[in-house]
């Protein structure tokens, strides 16, 4: 059971952003967990979240569920291969203000020598009307060692300032 | 000026770069794509909600009761 988690990588946005990717990851630990903060420019109530692995060379099939606070409806989805997945809905500018979503992606033997699930969630927070959850079982369709992360959003331009990125590496005990 | 943000996990260096024009009309094109996709997934679940009604209206004209229409579905 990997008990251990290392702070490998940060950052906060101190000014907008498109993307930001981790590069040059080790590859010492057993598994790796990214854990974030964001909110987007899009003008409407949410963005999707993309993300894209080893300069987005790596085809990633995605199992998702996510709520609608305001209808309470469960939807279930999924996407086909794609070198660039949505992992779920964030605020942006139509949320309310200053309300970021949470989310955390994990991956485990992401350096191995075999194809590699990846498990995420991701919350909304709009404190007035309407948020999602969103959870999601996806594959990283290659045996390479994943070397770098890239998060990026689909529809706005920017992830806003004041988003945050934090890379840990989790060593086995 | 749009830019990506990359950090380095090995040097600690954070570099801020302004997105190239193909990474531009990438982006452009993939939230077009997704856009219309999600156009056709809302028509599909309307058209599917509107024949439902009409199923339901047809089936009330024969003189089953809301009762039994609901049964139908379960």
């Amino acid at each position: 059971m990997p008990n251990t988690y290392t702070l490998i990588s940060s950052n906060v946005l101190s000014s907008s952003a498109a993307s930001v990717t981790f590069s040059a990851i080790p590859s010492t630990y057993t598994d790796l967990v990214v854990r974030f903060s964001v909110r987007g420019d899009r003008a409407d109530r949410r963005d999707l979240l993309m993300v894209g692995l080893n300069s987005s060379s790596i085809n990633i099939s995605c199992t998702y569920l996510y709520s609608t606070y305001s209808s309470g409806v469960g939807q279930s989805g999924r996407d086909t291969a794609a070198t660039s997945a949505g992992f779920g809905y964030f605020d942006a500018a139509s949320a309310t203000s200053n309300t970021f979503a949470s989310g955390e992606i994990y991956l485990p033997n992401y350096a191995g020598s075999t194809t590699k699930p990846i498990g995420s969630i991701l919350m909304s927070e709009d404190n007035s009307t309407t948020a999602d959850g969103w959870a999601q079982a996806s594959f990283a369709n290659s045996t390479a060692a994943i070397t770098s992360i890239n998060l990026s959003r689909l529809f706005g331009s920017n992830f806003v300032s004041g988003s945050s990125f934090y890379l840990y590496g989790i060593s086995k005990s | 000026m749009t830019t990506a943000v990359e950090i380095n996990c090995e040097t600690g260096i954070v570099t801020e770069r302004p997105l190239t024009a193909d990474e531009i009309a990438a982006n452009e094109a993939a939230a077009a794509q997704a856009a219309a996709a999600q156009h056709e997934a809302e028509a599909e679940a309307a058209a599917v909600a509107e024949a439902k009604e009409s199923a339901q209206a047809k089936l009330a004209a024969l003189g089953l009761t809301a009762d039994e229409i609901a049964a139908l579905s379960k």
